[in-house]
């Protein structure tokens, strides 16, 4: 399967941790997969070793994007071949405003020296940013500096519908988020879903998932994937909760 | 980093570079003044210049105290002994360039100029292949336009020949031979530069480019400058360009003086980027009267050693004093800079607003002296110095002066050091900048409100220079 984002038996570890331990998954092009799983389980490392994190080691394994691999790839190489990782935490970057560093990604994408049309850039710009309830006057604003929780995560969807990623990680997107904000970014997730786009979902709590319905919802536990089903799978997790899944491995 | 490891960076970094200065000079020039400092040298250039004996006795003089002044090591940094006065040659006359081959012209340099987008005809005069290029023309066209309102713009020879009844009344007085030992030695041997007059009332909407002038005339390398602004004039005054300067000789020594008049306005914009082995020490002070404008923008950018602190006094009532600084060290690079604001009357106010950014092993210092006397009463100063810090080699230093007595004076002082962290840059890399890109986009951001304050010509040029500076900094 070339159009997948296809992860086979990845180990990876920060310092003398290893936390990724044999993890496989296949998302196919054109499908939104969530993963759920207690905390302190893995499922950040994923979003940071898929996206080449220096801090992060990878022992073993391979991880392609359509077929092109992206491990020990640079951080840059991997967002200009297409995967797009939407941070829990967003970096603030002073005196840089959000228009200038979307157009910074976008210039970045082309080829050396080629001219960029700026008047169509603004018009896709604002009209993203409609689509996402923010107001024109964010985009003077520096990129996430003074935001809210719900801003920042307002932005970061911003960025992805700009940068039209292959393949979009988006790493707890609903933390810190009422349900407007909640509501308002899955609107903008599920506006990009499409033939062309592949998602993972990382979440703690079912919550978004109802706003954002998975095709495919992984249960993941010990820096690898132990259950997959469809989107019951979240609706069952939430009402045993993840005791349900250590009880379940401790009697395997 | 060990300090032996640190300094060998150093080093290195400075042995790279020194190459950039490498020129030639053609031997048995007829107006030569030799190598090295003494009366005698003093004489020569007097002679050449065919100025007055109270200008030769000012030289003299000053020559004098630079000999008996010592090096301010005890505060500044312990680098100044390294300048060898008596390897410098401290005058060169007209027609005795310095030559060198577009082909010994350094790879990195040409790669430079073709990223600024320096035209064509600019390149081999910068990079010292060609002693001019059009500037006499341009200079001559701006020089006839200003004639009609009245404005003088000559060189300090000319000035002090031709307007002594305007330019001897200031010369030397904002900044006196005695100010520090390079201000002695400037008044010694000074050689180019700008004098500027202009008349009550005139508004110079044209900002006065000393890039042209200075260029047809001689490398500055003791520049002489002085504006005067008669009573509610105004002038912009712009120095140097962001292309690279390759210098002749290793040290750079000038003396700015302004005087603001009743309701004038001066603003006087600086943009250098020195090669790495030229010291860059450099006196600038205005002085501004009754309800007058004295304004400095600074940008310096490369060099060994550059030690520079505008200053302004505020001798008249509700005079303005501003200095705005943007400060850029590179590896082996010491930007140690600042700004004065002596306040001397009443409801005076000033602003200094200082940024400097430390790449590599590079570093910066600023120092700041604010000073209010009790006598006066309802000044105002306002001080913010942010320090940018790119990686762990990288150092800067902050040394305030602030001496604030009397009634109803008020000082707010804030300083900030920052860093480019390793998760911003992860974040920007994500979006598919490369690790230069995303380093220059933290800086250009940090700089940002201070570049806007740049005519747009510069500031674009600006950010393409922090872009190329960035690019080296990473890997």
């Amino acid at each position: 399967m070339a159009d997948s984002l296809i992860i086979k038996n990845l180990n990876a570890s920060i310092g003398d941790r290893q936390i990724l331990k044999n993890f496989s998954l296949t998302i196919p092009k054109g499908e939104v997969h969530a993963i759920m799983g207690p905390n302190g389980t893995g499922k950040s490392t994923l979003a940071k070793v898929l996206a080449g994190h220096p801090d992060y080691t990878v022992q073993s394994g391979e991880a392609t994007l359509d077929g092109q691999p992206i491990l020990g790839q640079e951080p840059d190489s991997i967002a200009r071949a297409g995967l797009f990782l939407a941070f829990q935490y967003p970096s603030e970057i002073p005196g840089v405003t959000i228009a200038n560093f979307i157009r910074a990604a976008l210039i970045a994408r082309q080829e050396k020296g080629a001219p960029f049309d700026a008047k169509a850039y603004y018009a896709e710009l604002y009209a993203k940013m409609d689509a996402l309830k923010m107001d024109r006057k964010f985009t003077s604003r520096f990129v996430n500096e003074g935001f809210s929780g719900g801003e920042k995560k307002r932005c970061e969807i911003l960025q992805m519908m700009m940068l039209k990623p292959k393949y979009a990680v988006l790493d707890e997107t609903d933390s810190g988020l009422d349900i407007d904000a909640l509501r308002i970014v899955s609107e903008g997730v599920n506006h990009m879903r499409g033939p062309s786009i592949g998602c993972l979902v990382i979440t703690h709590y079912q919550r978004l998932l109802e706003y954002i319905v998975p095709d495919r919802v992984h249960i993941m536990y010990d820096g690898h994937i132990v259950h997959s089903g469809g989107k019951e799978l979240a609706v069952e997790l939430e009402a045993k909760g993840y005791d349900w899944v250590k009880k379940e491995l401790a009697s395997a | 980093m060990s300090e032996n490891d640190e300094s060998q960076a150093q080093r290195e970094a400075i042995e790279v570079d020194r190459t950039k200065g490498d020129f030639k000079y053609a031997e048995d020039y007829a107006f030569d003044a030799g190598v090295g400092l003494n009366p005698q040298v003093i004489d020569y250039i007097s002679k050449v210049k065919g100025e007055d004996p109270w200008i030769l006795e000012f030289r003299q003089k000053a020559l004098k105290i630079f000999s008996d002044m010592p090096m301010p090591t005890h505060w500044a940094t312990q680098d100044l002994d390294a300048i060898n006065f008596d390897a410098i040659r401290y005058y060169l006359a007209k027609g005795q360039k310095p030559v060198r081959t577009w082909e010994e012209v350094p790879d990195d340099v040409k790669e430079t100029f073709e990223r600024l987008g320096i035209p064509e005809s600019e390149r081999k005069f910068l990079a010292g292949v060609e002693a001019q290029f059009d500037s006499e023309a341009v200079y001559s066209r701006m020089k006839d336009e200003l004639e009609k309102q009245g404005v003088i713009f000559c060189g300090p020879t000319e000035g002090l020949r031709d307007h002594p009844d305007i330019f001897r009344k200031w010369f030397g007085k904002v900044i006196p031979a005695g100010d520090n030992k390079f201000a002695a030695l400037n008044s010694a041997v000074f050689s180019g530069g700008s004098f500027i007059y202009v008349p009550k009332g005139v508004k110079v909407a044209q900002p006065l480019q000393a890039y042209f002038r200075i260029n047809a005339e001689n490398f500055g390398q003791f520049e002489r400058t002085l504006i005067i602004a008669d009573e509610g004039s105004e002038v912009t005054y712009m120095e140097g360009c962001t292309a690279p300067k390759f210098e002749t000789a290793t040290l750079h020594s000038a003396v700015v003086e302004l005087v603001a008049l009743k309701g004038a306005k001066i603003q006087y914009i600086t943009v250098q980027n020195w090669s790495a082995n030229v010291f860059n020490l450099v006196t600038k002070r205005g002085v501004a009267e009754e309800d007058a404008e004295v304004r400095w923008i600074d940008c310096n950018i490369g060099s060994r050693l550059t030690m520079k602190y505008p200053g302004v006094v505020l001798r008249g009532k509700r005079a303005r004093g501003e200095v705005l600084s943007i400060a850029l060290a590179n590896d082996g690079q010491h930007q140690d800079t600042g700004a004065k604001m002596i306040h001397a009357a009443d409801e005076t106010s000033s602003n200094i607003i200082a940024k400097s950014i430390s790449v590599g092993a590079g570093r910066s210092t600023y120092r700041g002296l604010v000073h209010m006397p009790k006598t006066l009463k309802n000044c105002k100063n306002n001080t913010e110095c942010d320090a940018l810090l790119i990686n762990e080699h990288s150092r800067t230093d902050t040394y305030p002066a602030i001496s604030v007595r009397g009634q109803k004076n008020s000082v707010q002082h804030e300083a900030s050091v920052s860093k480019v962290s390793a998760e911003q840059i992860f974040y920007m890399m994500q979006r598919g900048l490369s690790e230069g890109e995303a380093m220059s986009l933290a800086v250009n951001g940090f700089v940002n409100d201070l570049v806007k304050e740049f005519p747009m010509e510069y500031s674009v040029e600006l950010k393409r220079l922090i872009e190329l500076q960035m690019e080296g900094s990473v890997g």
